[in-house]
């Protein structure tokens, strides 16, 4: 994994280069598109993250473990993954952060370290990737994408836990 | 509208919770999680211009065209009307192969700029069919190389840190599936009020 990135931009450039593309001029370019775009998602994720910080610091967030806790092990998910699950869609980094903490607690071979690592890797921070697209591109009504996202969400939550069991 | 609803319904959940908890600095949390934002940001800003420049040379090297020719037949299917459209095929095609690397931060330009082409092209400001599909693909995260989380188990003394693939894999396809069956329900329930 750490030669990807590098094999990948060398590849590609040499590849370009000698197809006479200007190679520097393009990643140049596209830096500068780079930039707009950071500006573009900005506001939403100001919005998303202030939100975030609010239902935590709030005890929002240990509220609904609490209340969800009875529905999730129906799922088969267990109580202990269930802020995972929570945050997963919201922030990636805290997501990242209480994965950790889960494998660090509960061992990464135990089946709790062992769901929450496998609901990392399969699932992406939804709330984020949905506002982001759409906010750059200045869609407005997102119409069913934030429930279709949320259902394959869930369904990788409860897989995960199933998956970790086998 | 539905961020509108769902920002109203967290800020009431937040101050609800906030008064019962007797939580006094919620609106320093506000403000910090507004701040860590911006660090967010900065701190994305650098991936986000080099894979940016990597998705404008792979454009003009004319690979990102050998790269959608490649998924055509693939991405077609879900995206009928993109793959009439060179410029949007050769966006989506460049994301689906970041997100299949397990690089995030790379799929994200590929994928604002095919979903900014679908929006140039239908006119309208709600999101398409092909849009909220597009969407679901990247939230539901196909990946073959979950990397960061391997390394995670890694570090913290798991026997065989990439043993749970299989299992990140099969998760990964039940909930794109999940996803795309729940688009294609959703998308004969919700139709776009003219």
């Amino acid at each position: 994994m750490s030669l990807l990135i590098p094999a990948l931009l060398l590849g590609v450039s040499a590849l370009a280069l000698a197809r006479r593309a200007d190679v520097y001029g393009a990643l140049l370019e596209g830096g500068r598109q780079g930039l707009e775009l950071v500006k573009s998602i900005l506001p939403a994720l100001v919005l998303l993250l202030a939100a975030v910080e609010l239902l935590r610091a709030s005890g929002a967030m240990e509220a609904l473990t609490r209340l969800l806790s009875p529905a999730a092990e129906l799922l088969g998910i267990p109580a202990e993954v269930l802020p995972l699950a929570l945050i997963r869609p919201l922030s990636g980094s805290a997501a990242l952060a209480v994965g950790a903490d889960l494998m660090a607690a509960y061992g990464p071979d135990s089946l709790v370290g062992r769901t929450a690592a496998i609901m990392l890797g399969s699932t992406e921070t939804t709330f984020y990737t949905i506002s982001v697209y759409f906010a750059a591109a200045g869609v407005k009504r997102t119409r069913w994408a934030i429930p279709a996202a949320l259902i394959a969400d869930l369904t990788g939550f409860a897989a995960a836990a199933a998956c970790a069991r086998l | 509208m539905t961020m509108s609803w769902l920002w109203v319904a967290m800020l009431a959940l937040a101050l609800f919770c906030g008064l019962l908890n007797g939580t006094e600095d919620l609106g320093r949390a506000a403000l910090s999680g507004a701040g860590r934002a911006v660090e967010l940001a900065v701190g994305l800003t650098g991936s986000l211009c080099l894979w940016s420049g990597f998705g404008v040379l792979l454009e003009r090297s004319g690979l990102r065209a050998g790269l959608a020719r490649l998924l055509a037949p693939l991405l077609g299917r879900l995206f009928p009307t993109a793959r009439r459209d060179p410029e949007t095929l050769g966006a989506l095609s460049a994301n689906v192969t970041a997100n299949l690397l397990g690089l995030g931060s790379a799929a994200t330009p590929p994928g604002i700029a095919a979903v900014r082409r679908m929006r140039a092209l239908s006119r309208s400001d709600g999101a398409t069919d092909e849009m909220c599909r597009l969407v679901v693909l990247n939230t539901a995260s196909i990946q073959l190389l979950p990397t960061t989380v391997a390394a995670l188990r890694g570090s913290l003394g798991a026997a065989a840190p990439f043993d749970i693939l299989p299992a990140v894999w099969v998760t990964s396809l039940l909930s794109v599936a999940a996803g795309l069956g729940a688009a294609a329900l959703l998308q004969r329930l919700w139709r776009e009020k003219k």
